[in-house]
């Protein structure tokens, strides 16, 4: 007797008002959970929106906050008795956005976005991809603005004592110095992301956590699909995390020589 | 070539600089010497405005220094600090060709044989594409005054070129500085080394609360030194 047709038997004896053994039980609310029907595939098709959800939220955080990043440390580094205006209103913004963002829960954020801002868009895992990065972008952006102010003050000035400008020694001389201190925490910001991407749910995004209350609402079981979905978080996180390592490790390498 | 008249500089409520006038013309090698905080880098940093200064003025080759030109300006007047600030990012060879190549000064063939003729001069060619932190104190600080040679300055200017050097190499880039001040470059040197500020400097400046109070050739600044706050200096340098 197949797994299929075990799993027929006993539920058909469930629904008639038998209670199972311990074990069959076990069985069959497990069988429901991830293979009736198919329905690892959505599992599996969650995991996908919840990666691409992630890489896009990531993508976003880092331009937005490359940006930020930049701007604020160029109005920090200008010349007390020449502050450029504009500059100043645009840094005042930004860091308007960076306390916001950092001063509300991210729930929050979510539902005012799906709710008020997008309230009439109905590709919730959009909405939710851009939250995050614009969430992100915040938080990020503080992680590159240590990276940058990290650099020994006297590798600008040698810079620019040979004559080259503000932003060329940026993009020549800081930026890729920061950029070795700015990536292991990049890496640790990208599993945060991968985690938060669950919050999305909440707003109809459909990654993975969307996917097993899916079918939670059609067995009315809960145990088996959430410990299965901590499950798949804690493999990728865990993938991730090595991959990091071994990145972090290069980099430690390279430093070296 | 530079020409110094009343400069200023406060940091905060304290004033460092309080009116210096000098000027420095071709070919000289002027050591500046003074009691630590008086303002010696200060000064040097003022020239190049890496420091701005508060009120006077600064004329290279008779033209006014201000923010506007002043990336031209610092191309022709090279600046050697006591940290060395060598680009750990970027190989020997790249670190002295990366701002002549990217201000459009020479072609990358022509930079790379520039660093080469260089490297060879100080002994180092070898070096050429090894990173910064593969060097010794004295390497490191040779390689930064090419880097700044590889712009063919006008001038140099050394901050306490060996002071953060142990003791067994300070001599290599002394002898270095030696060798440019003798081929004729311009330099300001701020260092603690009497010795070669007697050998080499053709002025010795003393300067202190905020203005220059010595300025003669080194025979003189050593032999007599009327100005008591000098004799008290140098009763403790020497
Ligand atoms: N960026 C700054 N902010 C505030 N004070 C400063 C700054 N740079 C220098 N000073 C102060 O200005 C004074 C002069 O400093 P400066 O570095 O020019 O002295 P110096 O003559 O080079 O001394 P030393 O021989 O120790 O190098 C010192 O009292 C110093 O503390
Ligand atoms: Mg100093």
């Amino acid at each position: 007797m197949n797994l299929a047709q075990q799993f027929e038997t006993l539920s058909e004896l469930a629904r008639s008002g038998q209670v199972l053994p311990f074990w069959q039980d076990i069985f069959v609310k497990f069988y429901q959970a991830f293979l009736y029907e198919d329905r690892w595939l959505q599992y599996i098709e969650g995991v996908g929106t919840t990666l691409l959800v992630t890489a896009m939220a990531l993508a976003i955080g880092v331009v937005l906050g490359s940006v930020v990043a930049l701007v604020r440390v160029g109005h920090d580094q200008q010349k007390p008795h020449h502050r450029n205006p504009l500059l100043g209103l645009v840094n005042g913004v930004l860091e308007v956005y960076v306390t916001v963002i950092r001063g509300t829960p991210m729930m929050v954020q979510l539902l005012i976005m799906s709710m008020v801002i997008f309230a009439s868009s109905r590709d919730y895992t959009m909405v939710g991809a851009l939250t995050l990065g614009i969430n992100s972008g915040a938080y990020v952006s503080e992680i590159i603005r240590g990276g940058l102010m990290a650099v020994d003050p006297g590798q600008m000035e040698a810079g620019r004592s040979l004559g080259l400008n503000y932003i060329t020694t940026m993009l020549l001389i800081i930026i890729p110095q920061a950029i070795r201190s700015i990536l292991p925490s990049l890496g640790n910001e990208f599993i945060i992301l991968l985690k938060d991407t669950s919050l999305i749910t909440v707003i109809g995004g459909k990654e993975l956590l969307y996917a097993a209350q899916g079918v939670m609402n059609r067995t009315y079981e809960a145990m088996f699909p959430l410990l299965g979905t901590a499950a798949i978080y804690l493999v990728l996180v865990m993938i991730f995390s090595w991959l990091l390592g071994k990145l972090e490790r290069r980099l430690a390498q390279s430093d070296r020589r | 070539m530079i020409v110094v008249k009343g400069l200023q500089k406060q940091f905060g409520a304290l004033p460092v600089l309080r009116g210096v006038d000098l000027e420095i013309q071709k070919g000289d090698c002027v050591v500046l010497v003074g009691p630590s905080g008086c303002g010696k880098s200060t000064f040097l940093r003022c020239l190049n405005r890496l420091e701005e200064p508060d009120g006077g003025q600064v004329f290279f080759n008779g033209e006014e220094v201000t923010d506007k030109d002043i990336d031209r300006v610092r191309q022709k007047m090279g600046m050697v600090f006591q940290h060395f600030n060598l680009f750990p990012h970027l190989t020997v060879k790249r670190n002295i060709t990366l701002a002549p190549v990217r201000l459009g000064l020479l072609t990358q063939e022509q930079a790379d044989a520039k660093a080469m003729e260089l490297l060879q001069r100080i002994g180092l060619a070898d070096k050429a594409d090894v990173y910064p932190n593969m060097l010794s104190g004295g390497q490191k600080q040779r390689i930064a005054i090419v880097r700044a040679l590889a712009m063919d300055p006008e001038v140099l200017l050394f901050d306490e070129p060996t002071s953060a050097l142990d003791p067994e190499m300070v001599g290599e880039v002394l002898e270095l500085m030696r060798e440019l001040a003798r081929g004729g470059m311009t330099m300001v040197c701020v260092t603690h080394e009497m010795g070669f500020a007697r050998e080499v400097a053709n002025r010795i400046i003393f300067i202190d609360e905020g203005v220059v109070k010595v300025d003669k050739p080194p025979k003189e600044f050593f032999a007599n030194p009327e100005n008591e706050r000098l004799k008290a200096f140098l009763s403790k340098v020497l």
